[in-house]
């Protein structure tokens, strides 16, 4: 930021501050008042004067304010440290023993303290051990310098309370806490200025220019910092205006923490090195909106994502606040836990499993009187049975989100993860399934995998295989199966990153879970046709899903009684039904009936909403939609277009467009009254809904009678108003849809006409830099371009060198619709000139040798056109197009040989006749 | 030779059948017993194993601490005259190496209730608990812990509220939670040990 805004005192404050006071404009003016001698222009001379004085006050009255207001950043707090611990070390001349970080690392925002001490404004700590005091842990946050509770024993962990007073920064708060410091300090001081004097000792020397650099670039550092509190200013008075709620602010705080972890991905993958990054105080909001546009482009993460990646405000509960009877008796059970032996503590953790610990009040007692840490500690320790009991209730408590988290802050999962190698089976259960409900947001998967725990999770699932399961069972076993439920339910919640389920992959985990799939326990079921689901959003695996043929157990457990199970093998057929033998696949194995019927029930939204999108899906092939007429599911789909929640919409609506490519469903669906519904979605604002619902109302207008239904409805004004929608994808698909229904309404000419601007918008759209918006619209223009007034509109809204622009195109699609439009608006006034003047035709010609029929014929047409004017006819012969022409004459498509044999009589004609005027 | 002329007595067989351990893990069993008799001495009938021994095999083998417990199992293994015969000493072992869930769960209540009038009362608990809580800042202190201790487990098991535990009792509360099964204290051998057995006693000697 400052680099981009070098002078930021006088951008706020005007240039005139930063200016000298005898400026000489003034004293021009004043010149040329004492020559006129204009009593009139003198009063007006006091009055600019009085007007600048008040000016000047005003300015170095805000100023004064705005540097009360004195904000750290990561930047000058990690120059100052950088500085101190050039002069620190042993020996007396230092002004430290030494200085250092906490943490080695550093986030790219500047930070060092972990995300969620971030949102206290709170930089990065420091252990400074000066030459006459203890080691002093030391919080470096935005409001200043202050001393923390330290270092804690065990864990190494910080203590982040403020234990003494703010200082505005490091060196006055050294100054105040060490003597000795602030007497170095100053004898370097003084050290510089002797030596400026003995400048010829050379063995001095370094030490001075040290001592100097440390003068100056404190000083520096303290300038900046100042320059930087005037931005603050601005800025904070901006936020302050736009905080009107607490809310806000914490959510804003969230996603610049959620910035800072997606750099750290981004560096760790491609390796890109350290950006200067801007304060964080007062960069927040652009900060913000980077992150907006950095989360689409990112598409490493799948959709489900996103869920609970918000992570929830801490409620600790007020030491003073009335206190549940619990929250004592938890107290008491967690003393004995830290104060017992092997017996105590079994007892202990049974006692605790006695209270309702689904309650969020026990769940947050267990957490505040510090049972977390103990519970954790106890899987660190040999006591088979005290991991069991404290395993037992971490899977109960991680129900909740917070304690998710603390689980993670404090390194339990690590441990678990070990657990997973327990050659106890009842071990291994309870580590996966309290992993499973640990790892429902990212940071805490990103964990997992980093310890190697999918592979360990895969390799549960393989336990089922080999089951030689002994005759007696020890006292603490499971049996197999249970294993392998376990590792899929806690591969589940791991397989919602997108590196876990790569992780997942390569540890051979797909035929696994392939082999579970057969069984037919729907506890089992449910985690690995959910893993699997979540899964298919990459390519591999839909490949392997094939390949393990996996679909036919997905098709087979659509049948089950159970609806989760129903829902997840729906949705696992909908990622996968992208691909034609997959859909091929569905059909074989007998999948198109039951979810034909399960559309029949509504009262599941998430299920209807899985089955939907596996039928939009699926009825991508005309075979299955065949077989879906064949058992009513589009009546049925029609019934479901009103009511619904929007994703069930977006599928249905995109079955319904998939099966309006034919004839009989667009009829059935008009008979069903579908049109009027579809015509009310074209108001949404749903991205993925308009563009579904575009695409079938322009299925349904091929067909005239739904055209007048369109019509009377006022569908095309609405779709022609999607075109100025903001997302690309809208757009084309309006314009698509708007292409049959030009061709199919009565009176298209007048109705088009009939839209204020809107010819204009289309003819503009033409500068988009989107292929698919482009040839959508040049579809479009083909299309309005049939009614000659229309063409003549177009045409002065310029739509000639627009269309000759992008003919330098190699997208087959963009070619063809564009060859059309241009052939098509040839057919008024000297259009056909105009194209040869914006250099249309050569392109064209190079069109010919593309490998598309469609391409070549519409080339083919559109240089019959342009061949009516004498020069184009020059420009295609010296472009090789008639040899090229001849080819296509021979072609078995009619149209195409007319078009090129009439462009070929046209240059032959222009020949004959110049041949002629040579020689008459 | 041990093992051979073990072979020829009648009592091998009768173990070998009654407590269907490996006919291996018998001999095993009986060479570790006769290695700690620490007498050459064929003669099975007189050889028998006294407390001491006993309690120092318990620890070695098996990771037991607890001086109380470790006379209770004793008195669990042996039948009533101080001193534990090879025929007691394979009894005990199997249920211990290699006892059904409920063997182990009869072997524990044994060695919980002293008095033999087939309950554990209040005070027996009070008595195993004594030395679980690490000594706090007072005996008093720590005494009231324990007697919390008991109190809670009297509480979740005293399903008939007469200050005591019934063996139906105890087997229905460690049915619902297998951790309650050594609950008073450990009297079996630690979980990790079981996992290898038996391997390890045959390695150890």
């Amino acid at each position: 930021m400052l680099s981009a805004n070098r002078n930021p005192v006088a951008k706020i404050l005007g240039m005139d501050y930063n200016t000298m006071k005898e400026d000489p404009s003034i004293l021009n003016i004043l010149d040329k008042i004492t020559k006129e001698d204009d009593p009139e222009s003198e009063v007006k001379m006091k009055m600019a004067m009085l007007l600048e004085e008040l000016d000047l006050h005003l300015l170095n009255y805000s100023l004064k304010h705005a540097s009360l207001e004195i904000h750290l950043n990561p930047v000058t707090i990690k120059k100052d440290i950088e500085l101190l611990k050039h002069f620190s070390g042993q020996g007396e001349q230092t002004v430290l023993e030494s200085i250092e970080y906490t943490s080695d690392y550093e986030f790219s925002n500047g930070c060092r303290a972990p995300p969620w001490r971030q949102l206290h404004g709170e930089i990065c700590y420091v252990l400074v051990k000066p030459h006459d005091v203890e080691t002093l842990c030391i919080t470096c946050c935005a409001e200043g310098v202050f001393l923390n509770g330290g270092k804690t024993d065990d864990e190494g962990e910080i203590n982040y309370e403020r234990k003494g007073a703010i200082y505005k920064d490091l060196v006055t708060f050294l100054k105040h806490k060490s003597a000795k410091f602030s007497e170095n300090m100053s004898k370097q001081t003084r050290l510089t200025e002797e030596q400026q004097k003995v400048k010829d000792q050379p063995k001095k020397a370094p030490k001075k220019k040290e001592a100097d650099a440390l003068h100056k670039s404190i000083t520096s550092s303290n300038k900046s910092k100042l320059e930087n509190n005037q931005i603050n200013f601005g800025k904070n008075q901006m936020t302050k205006r736009l905080e009107p709620s607490v809310n806000w602010k914490t959510d804003v705080d969230f996603k610049v923490r959620r910035i800072s972890v997606r750099d750290t991905q981004e560096k760790k993958h491609g390796g890109r090195p350290e950006k200067s990054t801007p304060p964080v105080s007062p960069g927040r909001a652009q900060l913000v909106h980077k992150n907006a546009d950095k989360t689409e482009e990112i598409p490493s993460e799948s959709s489900s994502e996103s869920e609970e990646d918000e992570e929830p405000p801490d409620h600790r509960q007020e030491a003073n606040a009335d206190l549940p009877s619990e929250y004592w008796q938890i107290q008491k059970l967690v003393k004995y836990l830290k104060g017992g032996n092997q017996t105590a503590t079994v007892i202990a953790l049974c006692s605790m499993r006695d209270f309702n610990l689904a309650q969020e009040t026990c769940q947050l007692a267990i957490r505040d009187v510090g049972g977390l840490e103990v519970l954790i500690n106890l899987l660190d320790t040999d006591e088979v049975k005290c991991k069991i009991g404290s395993l037992k209730i971490l899977k109960e408590i991680s129900y909740n989100p917070q304690i998710r988290r603390n689980i993670v802050d404090l390194g339990g999962l690590p441990v678990m993860v070990n657990i997973l190698d327990s050659p106890h089976k009842i071990l291994k259960c309870l580590a996966a399934e309290t992993i499973a409900n640990v790892a429902k947001f990212r940071r805490a998967r990103r964990v997992v995998r980093h310890h190697g725990g999918i592979t360990k999770l895969v390799a549960l699932l393989d336990c089922a295989q080999n089951s030689t399961e002994p005759a007696q069972a020890s006292l603490y076993d499971e049996r197999d199966v249970e294993v392998a439920r376990c590792g899929a339910l806690a591969l589940w919640s791991c397989s919602k990153s997108y590196a876990n389920k790569e992780a997942i992959r390569k540890a051979g985990g797909i035929p696994l879970l392939a082999q579970l799939l057969k069984t037919s326990h729907e506890n089992m079921l449910i985690p690995v046709v959910g893993t699997l689901q979540e899964c298919a959003s990459e390519e591999s695996y839909r490949a392997a899903i094939k390949a393990e043929r996996i679909i036919e157990n997905l098709v087979k457990n659509l049948n089950s009684e159970n609806e989760q199970l129903q829902e997840h093998c729906a949705m696992a057929i909908y990622q996968c039904a992208e691909d034609e033998e997959t859909r091929d696949l569905v059909r074989l194995h007998g999948g198109l009936k039951p979810l034909a019927s399960l559309l029949n029930k509504t009262d599941n939204k998430e299920r209807l909403a899985a089955v939907t999108g596996a039928i939009w899906k699926c009825s991508i092939s005309k075979e299955n939609v065949t077989k879906f007429r064949e058992y009513r599911a589009i009546e049925t789909l029609v019934g479901l277009l009103t009511d619904q929640p929007e994703e069930v919409l977006v599928n249905v609506v995109g079955a319904l467009g998939e099966c309006c490519q034919e004839y009989e469903n667009r009829v059935l669906v008009r008979k069903c009254g579908g049109i009027q519904p579809l015509v009310n979605l074209l108001v949404g604002i749903n991205q993925a809904l308009l563009v579904n619902v575009t695409k079938a109302v322009g299925a349904c207008a091929v067909e005239p009678e739904s055209m007048v239904i369109i019509d009377r409805l006022d569908g095309v004004r609405l779709l022609w108003s999607l075109l100025k929608n903001p997302h690309p994808d809208v757009k084309a698909s309006a314009a698509w849809a708007l292409c049959p229904c030009i061709q199919n309404a009565k009176d298209a000419g007048e109705m088009v006409r009939s839209f204020v601007g809107g010819l204009e918008l289309v003819v503009n759209l033409l500068k988009s830099d989107n292929k698919e918006v482009l040839a959508s619209v040049c579809a479009v223009i083909t299309n309005i371009a049939k009614d000659q007034e229309n063409l003549a509109v177009i045409t002065d809204h310029g739509v000639v060198p627009l269309l000759s622009k992008l003919a330098n195109t190699n997208n087959d699609k963009l070619r063809q619709h564009l060859a059309e439009a241009i052939s098509r608006c040839c057919m008024w006034g000297r259009n056909k000139v105009a194209f040869g003047e914006h250099k249309a035709v050569a392109p064209l010609v190079r069109y010919l040798k593309s490998n598309d029929t469609n391409v070549h014929r519409a080339t083919a047409q559109a240089l019959y056109q342009l061949s009516e004017d004498a020069n184009n006819c020059i420009t295609m012969h010296e472009n090789g197009a008639v040899k090229l022409l001849l080819d296509m004459v021979g072609s078995p498509d009619q149209d195409l040989q007319e078009a090129a044999a009439g462009c070929i009589s046209n240059i032959r004609r222009l020949a004959l006749a110049t041949e002629k005027a040579r020689y008459p | 030779h041990l093992c051979t002329s073990l072979k020829k007595d009648s009592q091998f067989w009768y173990l070998y059948s009654c407590f269907m351990v490996k006919k291996s893990e018998v001999e095993c069993l009986i060479r570790l017993f006769h290695s700690l008799v620490e007498r050459d001495d064929v003669r099975l009938h007189n050889n028998v194993l006294d407390r001491n021994t006993f309690r120092a095999t318990l620890h070695n083998l098996f990771g037991m601490t607890d001086d109380m417990l470790m006379k209770r199992v004793f008195f669990a293994f042996d039948k009533n005259d101080n001193c534990m015969n090879v025929k007691e000493w394979i009894k005990g072992l199997s249920v211990f190496l290699r006892g059904t869930f409920e063997e182990k769960l009869k072997f524990c209540f044994k060695v919980y209730y002293l008095n033999s009038d087939g309950y554990i009362s209040r005070e027996e608990i009070f008595d195993m608990l004594k030395n679980s809580l690490h000594q706090q800042s007072s005996e008093k202190e720590t005494d009231g812990g324990i007697e919390e201790l008991v109190e809670k487990m009297l509480k979740k098991m005293d399903y008939d509220n007469d200050g005591k535990i019934s063996f139906a009792v105890f087997e229905k509360a460690v049915k619902e939670e297998t951790l309650l099964l050594e609950v008073f204290g450990q009297c079996l051998p630690e979980a990790k040990v079981q996992c290898q057995q038996p391997k390890l006693v045959e390695k150890t000697f």
